[in-house]
């Protein structure tokens, strides 16, 4: 620590990226300042979601014995809706909940599961300060070196902008240009309480099981999709748009997701509950290519969200465990550098290391493959249409089964070529 | 209470916010958002805080904000001359996120 330097380490930001990395720096005997604008930790956070276990026992194998998590996931669904029909595949696999924690996946609330982290961190050391909004960095010579909160300068060695999607830290560096609208969505959330009891049997769920459903189909056509994650005693029902298509639609988020609340397939999983909290996100939709070009500057590095580190798949989205490594990765890199201007290539070496820079750059097929217009209102549409045909009995002689897929193909306003291309753009991209 | 489709304002009330009375985080210039053609902010604000009065000038709550910044990202017209998180401990305040 320098003379003038209060801190080694000051983290803006008490989410899973900036926390893990202060629970490290701390326990390795760091001075870590941890500095969090909501009035506790995760109370500006929102989740879908769920988070993988495997961070978590790369950060400290001992803290996955009491994880704050809701339910353990076992079950894996997909659902597609058009109209009132719905689809819905349920893969179970009752192993998950057991046995081996590192590849497990939990169902979390960001303002228990924030606040469990921050106290883990400050178990370890780290000073984790609430209620403190920074306002800028400090900056000499090109070089961050502190942060600015209201009247107040604090100095450090190394600055972590773990401040989020929405990371003013990271623009304020010149490190990202404003957010460029076309790289993310807009999520949208209800928490719905409901007995434990009611939720196992309506899920099928075994006492400590919870499911994870992507829903497909239910954006009216706008890119998008709605997620569902089963909590102890609570849903987690939302959808996420992009919300430049939401203008192009000329519909309101907020009405698309009351419907959705209302689907017959979807009510008779909520229903009796009470809602108990509406939170809204932006989120990272782009992937690799929506991580800025360059992740640190001399005594600032970018973590979690500020980096853009998310991966929609289509059938799962990550990104709380993509918070964790690069936490990670940076206490790795300022444990391990003592050129102070050497922290960032090194912070660029461990995130490869860890296996985060590798797995991004594989998520670029998968953003265009989700870019695909069809895939949110004409496949759904297919799918349930072909159900439709294979399933009615009405005692007419029956068409062959070719017959009725290119019937249902007609209908939903596809064409085969269209499919071919799209089907070979599908295989070429992942 | 049941499940049904409920309005904006509604689900803004089971929230926990502490409101900055002193300081709008949020601030519009009401001659560029009157000019303003598109208007985005009506449709993706998911707290549906922006709203036209009867003179079709846009109104804007910023007490319900639920500081996700999608009105930032949208305000092609840059009606929104200022854009700040709420002042340490001010604003929304979830409980389950």
């Amino acid at each position: 620590m320098g003379e003038e330097n209060q801190f080694d380490a000051i983290v803006v930001g008490a989410g899973p990226a900036g926390l893990a990395c202060s629970y490290l720096l701390a326990k390795a005997g760091k001075a870590v300042l941890v500095i969090e604008r909501g009035d506790a930790p995760g109370a500006k956070n929102v989740t879908g979601g769920r988070i993988y276990s495997y961070a978590l026992n790369l950060l400290d194998k001992d803290l996955v014995d009491d994880v704050a998590w809701e339910r353990k996931v076992s079950h894996e669904e997909i659902m597609i809706i058009n109209g009132k029909r719905s689809i819905t595949m349920d893969y179970h696999d009752p192993s998950l909940t057991e046995g081996d924690e590192s590849t497990q996946s939990y169902t979390i609330l960001r303002a228990v599961f924030d606040q469990w982290m921050a106290d883990k961190a400050e178990e370890m050391g780290a000073m984790v300060v609430c209620g403190i909004r920074v306002d800028d960095m400090i900056q000499r010579e090109g070089k961050v070196v502190g942060v600015i909160a209201g009247e107040d300068e604090m100095y450090a060695e190394i600055v972590i902008a773990a401040d989020g999607v929405n990371s003013l830290m990271a623009q304020k560096a010149g490190l990202i240009p404003d957010i460029k609208k076309e790289t993310v969505g807009v999520g949208v959330k209800e928490v719905i309480d409901l007995p434990a009891k009611t939720i196992e049997e309506r899920f099928k769920l075994s006492q400590n099981e919870g499911s994870a459903r992507m829903i497909l189909g239910c954006t009216q056509g706008i890119h998008g999709g709605g997620f569902l994650y089963t909590n102890r005693e609570s849903i987690s029902l939302g959808c996420v748009f992009m919300p430049q298509e939401i203008v192009q639609h000329g519909i309101q988020i907020h009405d698309i997701f009351q419907e959705l609340k209302m689907h017959p397939a979807i009510y008779r999983l909520i229903q009796d509950g009470e809602t108990v909290e509406y939170s809204a996100h932006l989120v990272s939709e782009a992937g690799f290519q929506g991580m800025p070009a360059r992740l640190y500057k001399e005594g600032l590095l970018l973590v979690g969200d500020s980096a853009g580190l998310v991966i929609n798949t289509g059938y799962s989205i990550r990104g709380m465990d993509l918070a964790l490594l690069s936490g990670i990765a940076a206490a790795r890199a300022i444990l391990g550098e003592t050129d102070l201007s050497q922290i960032g290539p090194a912070y660029l070496a461990e995130l490869e290391k860890i296996c985060l820079l590798p797995t991004m750059r594989l998520s670029v097929g998968y953003n265009q493959l989700l870019e695909i217009p069809r895939i949110y209102s004409n496949y759904p549409q297919l799918a349930i249409g072909v159900m439709q045909r294979l399933y009615q009995v009405d005692g007419q002689i029956p068409q062959n089964f070719k017959k009725q897929v290119m019937e249902a193909i007609n209908e939903s306003g596809l064409t085969v070529w269209q499919m071919l291309k799209d089907g070979l753009k599908g295989v070429r991209s992942i | 209470m049941s499940i049904r489709i409920m309005e904006a304002a509604e689900l803004l009330s089971l929230n926990k916010f502490n409101i900055d009375e002193e300081q709008a985080h949020i601030v519009l210039d009401k001659e560029i958002c009157s000019r303003c053609q598109d208007k985005p902010c009506l449709l993706v604000c998911p707290a549906a805080l922006y709203r036209l009065d009867k003179n079709g000038d846009i109104s804007f709550d910023y007490a319900g904000c639920l500081e996700c910044g999608t009105c930032r990202v949208m305000c092609i017209n840059r009606g929104i001359i200022k854009w700040e998180y709420p002042r340490g401990t001010f604003g929304i305040s979830y409980r389950y996120g």
